[in-house]
């Protein structure tokens, strides 16, 4: 649906995108994650035939966005980081214009602005001014300027900065809902909501493409092998935190283990196994079997957090080195 | 054409719903009202005037108050253009006209016939305080109609002008005092006739708006003077399109 081959954007003094390519099935949602000033905003405008690449080919449903931006703007709903809206407008008055602005006319116009109104949870200030909504209004109605002629492709660009936890929350869930009729890309320097909210991870940093996958598969590949914490009790009152922890190393396919915590007749391992090997249910027969029981065993993986600061921090390190 | 209607009618309600357009009424009211005040109280005092006859309506009422009018436009049009631009770039809602599947060409007429329609709101305020003159009076009709014709257009021309300056600043205050500047120096380009009459003088008295918008006043259509003020608004349309296209390689 979305194809960026090999695009760099170029100023006299800086680069803000360099050489960056990826694609973005129809139907996903995909998280644009980077730093602040790493090169989101430029390619998002690039999409949305706001400014033209230096160098490279962007395209949006096969429409090229240089050659034939009609189409591409046709295809596209954008959402700005800071809300394009006009305070003195009233919320339906604005979103009357946009449609209008995007095609819309008559009797389509009426039912879309109803539809998306309603889907976004707007209709109730529709006759309000739009310099008195609260900023997580200001934001749907942001968003539903973006939806209203039902685009392929959805680019929304911090879509829950400044807003509170609350409204974050509902701005992700609206967010989810939308995807399958729509493909959006979405930027954000929130890990957490890349993880539940997308499906795959394109990451950037200074202008530089530095990973793309599926979330699952990016904190797999980063975390190498599998970590998993185990903690033990002692059946009879005292743990043999000792015995314990050799039981566990015993193990095969265990290459380190850890311990974390100790309380009571409690302790926390942290067990790493070697790269390919899925351990946990051996730990836990070893556990059982050596007269301990077993509290709680889970995949301590290596959070999205983690893979992004691991990602950009190589990253940095390289340039300064450069 | 749909498109630009849409961009002109959401223009022209965005000086509606703001203060602008009543402040601008409002004092054009006053100016327009006191021009024709003194106007025809010189008019009273020359038909008094036992030597004088009944004096002429057109020469000494509507002449004096549309030429003044040309004048007074030089204020107002700043005031109408400032924001144009300047204020969607400062919003950042040029992205969403921008990034819209309507071309820069329509953008710009849309905008540049919103300022028309608030200039035509303002202009129907002057022709108010003219309308006395025809209920006591029998002055031709014909005369005013030319006026009209070239307050639009030099209006249009001023207008496409201060569109294009404000397209190239964020800042409201800037491109209204610059647009105001440039009108100004263009009023007065025939002052250079004072003390040269051949050569570059001739070029700039040629460029004055005050010599192309005096045949319209005095109830003349000169096509010279028709072609100059279209070729304006056209230079003026063309620059704002190239400005608003070099926003895509700098922004």
């Amino acid at each position: 649906m979305i194809k960026v081959e090999g695009v760099s954007k170029r100023y006299a003094r800086f680069t803000a995108v360099d050489n960056v390519s990826f694609e973005v099935a129809k139907g996903q949602i995909v998280g644009f994650l980077g730093p602040n000033g790493a090169g989101k905003t430029t390619t998002m405008r690039i999409l949305t035939c706001f400014q033209p690449p230096s160098e490279g080919k962007a395209s949006v449903a096969g429409f090229d966005v240089v050659d034939q931006p009609m189409e591409v703007k046709r295809r596209i709903g954008y959402l700005p980081e800071t809300p394009p809206l006009y305070p003195d407008m009233e919320v339906g008055e604005y979103l009357d214009f946009v449609g209008k602005l995007k095609g819309l006319r008559g009797n389509d116009l009426a039912k879309r602005v109803a539809e998306v109104s309603d889907k976004i949870n707007i209709g109730d200030v529709r006759a309000k001014l739009i310099a008195k909504l609260s900023k997580g209004y200001k934001q749907r109605v942001g968003l539903a300027q973006a939806l209203l002629h039902n685009p392929d492709v959805l680019i929304l660009d911090e879509p829950t900065s400044g807003l509170d936890p609350k409204q974050i929350l509902e701005t992700r869930e609206l967010i989810k809902g939308l995807a399958g009729d729509h493909t959006i890309i979405l930027s954000t320097h929130i890990l957490p909501e890349v993880e539940s909210t997308c499906e795959r991870v394109v990451i950037i940093s200074k202008g530089k493409l530095v990973a793309t996958d599926t979330v699952a598969n990016l904190t797999h590949r980063m975390r190498g092998a599998e970590n998993v914490g185990v903690e033990v009790e002692g059946r009879d009152g005292a743990l043999d935190t000792k015995a314990a922890q050799q039981r566990l190393e015993q193990v095969a396919g265990v290459s380190k283990v850890i311990l974390r915590e100790e309380k009571n007749n409690r302790a926390l391992f942290e067990v790493e196994s070697l790269q390919g090997r899925s351990i946990r249910a051996d730990l836990a027969r070893a556990v059982v079997e050596g007269g301990f029981s077993l509290t709680e065993l889970k995949a301590a993986g290596m959070s999205l957090e983690d893979v992004f600061l691991q990602l950009t921090a190589t990253e940095s390190e390289k340039g300064e080195a450069a | 054409m749909s498109n630009i209607l849409a961009i002109a009618q959401k223009e022209l309600k965005s000086y509606f719903v703001s203060p602008i357009a009543y402040a601008l009424l409002a004092i054009y009211a006053l100016i327009s009202g006191w021009f024709s005040l003194i106007a025809i109280a010189n008019f009273i005092e020359i038909s008094m005037q036992p030597q004088g006859g009944p004096a002429d309506l057109n020469g000494y009422v509507i002449a004096p108050v549309v030429s003044n009018a040309g004048v007074l436009s030089l204020f107002l049009i700043p005031m109408i253009t400032m924001r144009l631009f300047a204020e969607e770039k400062r919003s950042g809602t040029i992205e969403l006209l921008v990034t819209s599947p309507v071309t820069d060409l329509e953008i710009i007429l849309g905008k540049w016939l919103g300022a028309m329609g608030m200039y035509a709101s303002i202009l129907l305020v002057k022709l108010f305080c003219l309308s006395f003159v025809f209920m006591f009076g029998n002055p031709d009709w014909r005369p005013l109609a030319t006026a009209y014709l070239g307050m639009f257009l030099q209006g249009g021309a001023l207008l496409a002008i201060g569109m294009f300056i404000s397209n190239t600043t964020k800042n409201q205050i800037v491109a209204g005092a610059t647009t105001f500047g440039m009108a100004l120096l263009f009023w007065t380009f025939d002052w250079a006739t004072t003390f040269k009459a051949d050569g570059w003088a001739k070029v700039l008295a040629y460029l004055s708006l005050t010599a192309h918008f005096g045949a319209f006043a005095r109830g003349v259509i000169d096509s010279k003077d028709v072609i100059f003020f279209v070729s304006v608004i056209v230079l003026g349309i063309f620059l704002t399109a190239r400005s608003l296209e070099s926003l895509r390689w700098r922004a």
